[in-house]
């Protein structure tokens, strides 16, 4: 009966993950929502561009960068919160230490480190999988939380553990002052990052990794050097987790520490690719939009319904409350998210018109 | 005091403060034996129960009321939670029933803070920690204490498990819950039980270690301590929660003694991961869990 499922899995995903080998055009939604981004400085507030839209899309990176481990390659890792701290570090380290002004460099630099500490934390995932995967990405949490707050090194000696970017230049732009500037980086550098994911996930290497997450032994037995691909997702899942948490703690925070990179924020990026759905690009989006804009809007709510009569400390944990039973919801009605809701309904409005 | 008595102190220190861990890891391990769910919710379950039992006592009821009436709350709470979160979810993948309970701790904890504050409290057993002196050796009688009741547990636990109906159907889902359902076992019965008993356990541990740090948020975070714990001893075997419970108390004391001044200290956040990491590689399964076998 066991060995029936396992197949099972193996047909279904088959037929929902193989496209056609034809390159096909981005789809309208796409166009619109690439339009819709680039354009937004021209009629949104301040408030929108930097307080919704830049983590929105920030955290969508870093949904793309778990999606890859987990999502694509199965590993269930609960660590991207210690990639994003190592990309940030690291680009915060080769500034401070190292003199790199240039943003891009930097940024890159910050992305290899991560790249390189997710290389290493991955090693144990050739021999092991499930939930043991899971402990080898804490383990990861813990040592990047402990390491970037005891050592005075990692944060430049400063009388708080806390990383600011020195002024950094991009082609003779002011990235630390203009507030358009800094939204069309971010806003870019995810976009772009956004079609690679794509490319690599429809080109062998996305493939290879379906097939290990679908039945690890079958794709051995076919020829997949399994351990090699597994470490392959580890290192680009946590290129983009450290490219996402350099952005996050520069470009969105300004000033983080390793508090802006702890456990929350790690089952948060974990949300989002649940709540969006599992190896799917767009579905890292529709997450990170869900998750951040979900507190906000239980807080108006809330705030809008019972008044201000309520102590803040009883109002935020009936947020978390809130929060918690809509996860559950959503679990149990559409385990595959918001993706696959999405899916359902345009495959119905198509055959409503034909 | 001399280099064997400061390591020995350690190391007794370490492994009685282990059996707090083995208690947290037990009520892992029931719940996930019986129906493969990780819960991630036990710490909160912990914080609930220790909560409640606290705000009972600063209400004026006395103890062994209070403690009776936490137990049917807690037990009724673990049963809904069954039913009604659980019980749809069956047959799901392990990482969603994960989430799911990583959810249900948020609305465990926001209730739990919600309705009975967020202030620290004291709580006091009427356990005196005064230490004992062994020899040149301290150890502390709060920890003597907890191990006792580690044991215990770990002992009536065997017995519901070896000499009852229950325990035995209970075990026998565990091996198999196809064959068991087709023998007529309910497993919905089955998989409340576990939840029933997971939850007085967790009960049991809340005021441990409560009672050693206070009731606080932080109570919640044990859960992220018992993790390399089951690693060591194995998802599905409650003397390798136990044993591996002493381990990790053992080598974090002996670490943080040994190794934290060389580090500069705080290790105790990462060493028992490294630790978990170190028996990854030697035994993949654990000491005491059993190898899965995949078939193409």
């Amino acid at each position: 009966m066991k060995t029936n499922a396992g197949q099972m899995t193996v047909e279904t995903s088959l037929q929902i993950n193989a496209k056609p080998q034809t390159r096909k055009l981005p789809s309208a939604s796409t166009i619109a929502f690439v339009i819709l981004v680039l354009t937004a400085p021209l009629f949104a507030s301040h408030y929108w561009l930097m307080a919704i839209i830049t983590p929105v899309m920030i955290l969508s990176l870093a949904g793309i960068g778990l999606n890859i481990k987990t999502g694509y390659a199965g590993m269930v890792s609960v660590g991207a919160g210690a990639f994003m701290a190592v990309g940030a570090y690291g680009m915060f380290n080769f500034a401070a230490h190292g003199g790199i002004t240039n943003f891009p460099l930097a940024l890159l630099l910050g992305g290899i480190s991560a790249a390189i500490a997710g290389y290493l934390f991955g090693l144990p995932s050739s021999r092991i999988k499930g939930f043991y995967v899971m402990v080898t990405t804490l383990a990861a949490q813990f040592f990047v939380e402990w390491l970037f707050t005891k050592n005075a090194y990692f944060y430049n000696y400063g009388s708080v553990p806390t990383i600011t970017l020195p002024p950094m230049t991009l082609f003779d732009l002011d990235i630390n002052g203009n507030n358009t500037i800094r939204y069309y980086v971010v806003v870019i550098i995810v976009l772009l990052m956004t079609l690679a994911a794509k490319n690599i996930i429809h080109s062998h290497v996305g493939r290879n990794w379906m097939a290990i997450r679908d039945m690890n032994t079958a794709a051995g037995v076919i020829g997949i050097d399994s351990a090699r691909y597994k470490r392959l997702a580890f290192t680009i899942g946590s290129f983009y987790l450290g490219i996402a948490g350099a952005l996050w703690a520069f470009l969105f925070l300004g000033t983080a520490s390793t508090l802006s990179f702890d456990i929350n924020r790690s089952f948060q990026v974990l949300f989002i690719i649940i709540i969006g759905g599992l190896s799917s690009i767009r579905g890292n989006f529709i997450g990170a939009a869900f998750i951040l804009l979900l507190p906000i809007l239980i807080d108006y709510m809330v705030k809008a319904t019972l008044g201000s009569a309520l102590n803040p400390g009883f109002l935020s944990n009936m947020n978390k409350v809130i929060f918690g039973s809509l996860i559950i919801i959503l679990l149990i009605k559409e385990p595959e998210g918001f993706d696959k809701m999405l899916r359902n309904l345009t495959g119905y409005i198509k055959r409503r018109k034909s | 005091m001399g280099f064997m008595a400061l390591f020995l102190e350690t190391l007794i220190g370490g492994v009685l403060a282990g059996t707090m861990y083995s208690l947290v890891a037990i009520g892992f391990v029931l719940i996930f034996k019986a129906s493969g769910v990780f819960n991630y919710a036990q710490g909160a379950m912990l914080l609930f129960s220790a909560l409640l039992f606290v705000t009972l006592l600063k209400l004026g009821w006395p103890i062994p009321l209070a403690l009776f009436a936490t137990m049917v709350v807690t037990v009724i709470g673990a049963l809904a939670i069954e039913r009604i979160v659980l019980r749809p979810l069956a047959n799901r993948s392990t990482m969603t029933l994960f989430l799911a309970t990583l959810g249900l701790s948020f609305v465990i904890e926001g209730l739990a803070q919600g309705i009975m504050g967020t202030e620290v409290h004291a709580l006091n057993l009427g356990v005196e920690d005064l230490p004992i002196f062994w020899g040149d050796i301290l150890i502390s009688q709060f920890d003597l204490y907890a191990a006792g009741v580690a044991i215990t547990l770990t002992l009536l636990l065997a017995l519901f498990f070896n000499k009852t109906r229950i325990g035995v159907s209970l075990r026998a889902v565990a091996d198999d819950a196809g064959a068991a359902q087709s023998i007529g076992i309910n497993l919905n019965f089955i998989w409340q039980v576990v939840w029933a008993v997971s939850a007085l356990v967790g009960l049991v541990a809340g005021l441990a270690w409560g009672a050693r740090q206070g009731v606080s948020f932080n109570l919640s975070l044990v859960v992220l301590k018992a993790l390399p714990v089951l690693i060591i001893g194995g998802f599905t075997s409650i003397g390798g929660a136990i044993i591996a419970g002493v381990i990790v108390g053992a080598a974090e004391a002996l670490a943080e003694t040994y190794l934290g001044p060389i580090v500069g200290g705080g290790i105790q956040f990462w060493f028992a991961y490294f630790l978990a990491l170190i028996f990854l590689f030697i035994r993949p399964t654990g000491l005491f869990g059993d190898a899965e076998i995949e078939r193409v």
